[in-house]
């Protein structure tokens, strides 16, 4: 966990009021400690994302909530595959599993 | 890395500052790994246009590199940040549900979600808690094979994604989308039971100019005028080597020749397949002297190569 001050030390060209600001906007959501905001490294890989995101690839402020939005359902639908991946990975036997794999490569023709 | 940066961007040697910034913005918002997650060949890409963008973004790298005193693979450097590698685990928890989080709330994900859908399959899920010896999982992996090592069997190393390697031997004759079974070689075992398989499934790169139909290769082979008329001996490329074989003379586009046993060789109780030769005369370059000729020649009466056309018209 890091402080908004050590955030913006280490991370190029970022600046308090930016973080500020998209924590208002719950773009980036830190925790609160001892009166400031603590980071974790999520957050601060997700604050680097949302820098290159505006200054990279111009997404500008007010397209960035939805392009983070989208983002965030992608992320979610992956860990959800992720989880079932594993609980099939730990439930059904390898051949089962070559089976669905070789059904699912047909599918997608 | 070491390809060539301009052609990374696709930009000219002579592009100015501003094309190439807008070049490499233009890649990053397709390539970024962040926005493609998973995908291993958008990662790469943008590994490597970010390298070549670093390097033609500086000047001074930009005239280093120009003059060739230094290449492009001495500038490459990590991808930045990597939000994928935190959003991917639990951690990224913290993000579900979209930005308006309250809203969507009704919609998260719960684990009772995955008990749904395995109660659909008519399995239970998570009832396996024993101590009794388990088989560990079977792993999948993929390998791309070129034509020839298909064909005639090969070993091959294969980098898995946790880094370790494998040695494979392919067999002769591996066809497209076989599996290949290295027992012992996938997960480890739970509580003293065996170790998985490997499961290995072979992609079969295509070949310039073979093309497999089952034991049997086929192949086109160009010709001059003068050997489909006169015949005579060529060296035809074969899956085995180069090969002397002889044209019967007076042979025409589409005349096959066929090598017995030059297909793909016996393997596995199966004998050996053909090599199937499909000439193609080229008339390539000419001189005034065999124009002259042909001005001179009359084919032999009758000689219709569109009579065909005709009777059918």
């Amino acid at each position: 966990m890091i402080t908004l001050e050590t955030l913006c030390v280490q991370v190029r060209g970022l600046r308090a009021e930016d973080v500020q600001r998209w924590i208002a906007h719950e773009l980036v959501r830190a925790e609160a400690q001892d009166g400031g905001y603590a980071f974790s490294e999520i957050d601060v890989a997700r604050v680097r994302l949302i820098l290159e995101l505006r200054d990279e690839m111009q997404v500008n402020e007010e397209a960035l909530p939805v392009v983070l939005s989208l983002l965030d359902q992608l992320y979610d639908l992956r860990r959800q595959m992720r989880r079932v991946r594993t609980v099939l990975e730990e439930t059904v036997p390898g051949e089962l599993r070559a089976e669905l794999v070789r059904r699912l490569r047909a599918m997608e023709g | 890395m070491a390809d060539d940066p301009y052609a990374t961007l696709g930009v000219a040697r002579d592009a100015s500052a501003d094309e190439i910034r807008r070049a490499y913005r233009k890649l990053a918002k397709q390539h970024h790994p962040d926005l493609n997650p998973g995908n291993k060949a958008a990662e790469d890409r943008f590994k490597a246009i970010s390298a070549a963008h670093e390097l033609l973004s500086d000047p001074e790298k930009r005239a280093r590199f120009d003059r060739g005193e230094i290449d492009a693979s001495g500038q490459e450097r990590a991808p930045p940040g990597g939000y994928r590698t935190y959003a991917d685990t639990s951690q990224g928890d913290r993000y579900g549900g979209g930005w308006q989080r309250e809203e969507f709330q009704q919609e998260d994900w719960h684990p009772e979600d995955l008990e749904d859908l395995f109660a659909a399959f008519g399995g239970r899920g998570g009832a396996r808690q024993s101590n009794a010896p388990r088989r560990g999982r079977d792993a999948l992996y993929g390998l791309t094979v070129e034509f020839l090592d298909a064909v005639n069997g090969a070993a091959k190393r294969l980098t898995l994604p946790d880094g370790r390697t494998l040695d494979v031997k392919v067999p002769p004759g591996m066809q497209d989308g076989q599996t290949m079974r290295l027992r012992g070689q996938g997960g480890p075992g739970r509580n003293g039971g065996p170790a998985g398989d490997a499961l290995i499934e072979i992609h079969v790169a295509p070949h310039k100019f073979f093309r497999r139909e089952g034991q049997d290769i086929r192949l086109d082979l160009p010709v001059t005028v003068k050997e489909a008329v006169l015949g005579g001996p060529v060296l035809v490329p074969t899956p085995g080597g180069k090969l002397r074989a002889t044209i019967p003379a007076g042979s025409d586009t589409g005349k096959e020749l066929r090598l017995r046993g030059r297909g793909v060789p016996a393997h596995g109780g199966q004998a050996a397949g053909d090599l199937y030769v499909t000439l193609r005369v080229v008339v390539g370059p000419t001189d005034a002297a065999f124009e002259e000729f042909l001005r001179s020649w009359q084919p032999p009466a009758g000689s219709d190569p569109r009579r065909e056309m005709e009777e059918g018209a």
